[in-house]
């Protein structure tokens, strides 16, 4: 602006063309036009509800929703309150996203790099993917898996036997769970003892290098170390875990695990959608990292592997993290397309309670708090690893 | 003199020697390119049978296995589902698109005024195209026209009620005609509102910048979905009772504020990337703010982030699809109106065939922004790169 050029003086003619002054005016007559304007909607929306005798306020969340809601990850039934509803919802916003994440990032990565292959044949496929999945709406794609894949599999008599005892058919995906005995704890306790000490193993192996230049295994130690006690924990407590098989009965599948066909379109959907984006982002973060890096470490004498590993890898995260958090963060807004197709995510929840009690503002307002909130803490995570990742100048 | 010079010096030069058989032809490019390290031959070897399993695939349920003609749905039924195809038949319904070529277009719009639409697209085609082409002079006039006169031309064509054309309420408009005005209408709002909250995002006044940020911020941390419920369901909320919106004008509104929001951002790394200079040069030559910025730094920052807007209007094209969720019948809409709800078509590959076609036209299109963008990209770049 202006102000910060023009010195003081230069302003002393006339009060209406200090920029100072002009400044504050317009702020306090856009302050007022905006009073103005909101005190006209509130007016109007209290007129309205008024009307149409709705309660304004968030108690309606204790009432008994009435709904069920066949995808969920907690226990729920029709006579549970809006609020559980809500939670349902939010859960299954948030698996759709977590699950939707973590392929697109594999999808994406992979590709991203197939672009930059050696390889022409693997080069091409990577491109006509990218420019395939990268320019067709995601919501289409969701219809095409729902209506145009799933639902001409086979009915449940005629599933499709997978390998492992997994079966496919137009109700989803069913396979083997496992149900864990109850010394299974000790496993899990097994994992968490490996990883804590893989964590100290490669600390004090890097102080260790730092000091005195000799190396470790660490790598291999991790692995046999997290590998290694559960497995030790499992043999040792007489494998405390069974295999439930689903078993095929002539009008439907009992046992073991289910994947609706609402959640597999939209994960498919979803994942294949980002990952287009991903690898993009991944090919140019390599390109990225200049070729005078590459150049130094091999004049320093580092194996490629090393090198990427410690000189490319390193300054491509650099330049891809910013742009892989905005695509995490679209794939969970995304994840909102559920609706179309009738996964009960927060959005699809969210509108079927405004439909009962039609507590507009209220709906609008939570779907605002989680979704914002969402995003807030993807960015902060994100944010963090960034700095970790951030160039240190000193 | 020396009668015996032993030096022997060449005077015409060797001819080029062949390059080695292992560095030119099929083979060497193979070697190179496919099978250059075990790696790269097992890859290679697990791509083509990929290929050799799916591309016969594709190819014969688009093009050989496909019906072509028929009346409804009996022609793409196997014997089994009551029609005349072999057990086991698998390909795509093509007379299903042809057949609802016209709702797909233009949705329920009357017949007999479909004409109207179809002058309204040669139009604006006419319009663009010379706007698109950078040889083609009077591109003031034609930005004039494209972006200030025709939106008016194009109400009046399409909406009606004037000049004895009949009126076409917008609940029969549907088909890609919605789709491309809802984009259009998203554009031409969206880049100069995303300008103001640019700029109002970088002012110096603590409470233009603090709504900025927030309008800003608020929009993008929310799906377009959410948007679209506001516009749809709170905006009849905030207006006095008896006033009503029009359901696509609220579509167009929560479209536009969205992309706004986005394009802010893009213009804001715009402004940031100009240097300090060019602000401080500006102010030295005694410009105010408006000629600062309207002269200097829009034209540098703008040109800097075509590519951005244009990405930004691809991902507006493609959301346009969502308008389906507050059950407006957009291309997408219309597709899967026509899959589910109508039993003339009625077949289990309707709903692949139709969504087939509709990919394909989506994909021209956000294919071609993307084209013309990195197009253009070439062409601007005059040296700000390193």
């Amino acid at each position: 602006m202006a102000q910060d050029v023009i010195p003081e003086e230069a302003a002393r003619g006339s009060l209406i063309y200090d920029p100072k002054v002009r400044g504050i005016v317009f702020q306090v007559m856009l302050m007022a036009l905006l009073a103005l304007g909101l005190w006209w909607i509130v007016g109007n929306t209290i007129e309205n509800l008024n009307r149409s005798n709705i309660a304004t306020g968030f108690g309606f969340l204790k009432g008994r929703a009435g709904f069920d809601i066949a995808d969920r990850l907690i226990e729920y039934d029709s006579d549970s309150s809006y609020a559980r509803a809500l939670l349902v919802g939010i859960l299954n916003t948030l698996a759709v996203a977590i699950s939707g994440i973590i392929t697109a990032t594999i999808i994406g990565f992979l590709v991203g790099i197939g672009r930059l292959s050696r390889n022409w044949l693997i080069r091409k496929l990577a491109t006509v993917y990218v420019e395939i999945f990268r320019n067709i709406p995601p919501l289409l794609v969701i219809l095409f898996w729902y209506q145009g894949v799933l639902a001409l599999l086979p009915s449940v008599r005629d599933s499709l036997a997978l390998p492992f005892g997994s079966y496919l058919n137009n109700r989803g995906f069913y396979f083997p769970q496992i149900i864990w005995g109850d010394q299974a704890w000790l496993v899990l306790a097994g994992l968490v003892i490996g990883a804590v000490l893989s964590w100290y193993v490669a600390r004090r192996a890097r102080a260790r290098q730092m000091a005195t230049g000799q190396q470790f295994p660490v790598f291999w130690t991790s692995v046999t170390l997290i590998i290694g006690l559960p497995v030790l924990a499992f043999v040792l407590t007489g494998f405390p875990a069974t295999v439930e098989y689903p078993q095929k009965g002539t009008f439907n599948l009992t046992g073991g695990m289910n994947v609706k066909p609402e959640f597999l379109s939209l994960y498919l959907a979803l994942s294949f959608y980002t990952a287009s984006f991903i690898a993009e982002i991944v090919r140019a973060g390599i390109i990225g990292v200049p070729k005078g890096q590459t150049e130094a470490y091999s004049a320093l004498g580092l194996s490629s592997r090393q090198g990427l590993r410690l000189v490319v890898i390193p300054q491509a995260m650099r330049i891809i993290i910013p742009p892989l958090t905005s695509q995490y963060l679209n794939l969970t807004k995304n994840s909102s397309l559920a609706v179309a197709i009738g996964y009960p995510d927060l959005y699809a929840i969210g509108g079927t309670i405004l439909n009962q009690t039609g507590q507009a503002i209220e709906v609008v307002v939570i779907f605002m708090i989680v979704y914002l909130g969402i995003s807030i803490l993807t960015s902060l995570f994100m944010n963090w690893f960034n700095a970790k990742m951030a160039l240190k100048e000193r | 003199m020396q009668e015996h010079d032993m030096s022997w010096v060449r005077t015409e030069m060797l001819l080029a020697e062949a390059a080695p058989r292992s560095q030119v032809g099929i083979g060497a490019w193979l070697r190179k390119n496919l099978f250059a390290t075990p790696t790269d031959s097992v890859l290679t070897i697990l791509a083509v049978l990929f290929l050799g399993w799916s591309v016969p695939q594709i190819l014969n349920w688009l093009f050989f296995d496909a019906i072509w003609v028929g009346a409804d749905r009996t022609a793409c039924l196997t014997t089994e589902q009551g029609g005349q195809l072999p057990e086991g038949w698998s390909g795509a319904c093509w007379p299903f698109v042809s057949g609802r070529f016209g709702q797909f277009m233009f949705g329920r719009y009357p017949l007999e005024e479909r004409w109207r639409v179809i002058l309204t697209g040669i139009i604006f085609v006419a319009l663009l195209a010379p706007l698109l082409i950078p040889r083609v002079p009077f591109k003031r006039l034609n930005a004039i026209l494209f972006f200030v006169v025709f939106p008016f031309v194009a109400f009046f064509l399409l909406v009606g009620g004037w000049f004895g054309l009949p009126y076409v309420e917008t609940p029969l408009w549907g088909g890609l005609m919605v789709t491309l005005v809802i984009s259009y209408v998203g554009i031409v709002v969206s880049l100069p509102l995303g300008i103001v909250l640019a700029l109002g995002r970088r002012s110096t006044m603590p409470v233009v910048k603090l709504l900025s940020v927030i309008f800003i911020e608020t929009v993008r941390g929310v799906p377009l979905v959410t948007v679209l419920f506001m516009a749809s369901f709170m905006l009849p909320l905030f207006v006095p009772p008896g006033m009503s919106f029009d359901k696509l004008l609220r579509a167009l509104i929560g479209v536009a504020l969205f992309a706004s929001a986005y394009m802010a951002e893009v213009v804001r790394g715009g402004l940031q990337a100009i240097p300090k200079g060019q602000y401080e040069g500006a102010d030295s030559l005694g410009l105010n703010y408006w000629q600062k910025m309207g002269f200097i730094v829009m034209p540098q920052a703008l040109k800097l982030v075509i590519p951005g807007i244009v990405n930004t209007f691809i991902g507006m094209f493609k959301d346009t699809t969502l308008v389906l969720i507050i059950s407006m019948f957009d291309l997408l809409g219309v597709v899967k109106q026509n899959i589910s709800g109508d039993p003339t078509w009625a077949t289990p590959q309707t709903a692949k065939t139709g969504y087939v076609f509709a990919a394909a036209i989506f994909w021209i299109f956000c294919f071609g922004m993307s084209r013309y963008s990195q197009y253009m990209e070439r062409r601007l770049d005059t040296g700000h790169k390193r």
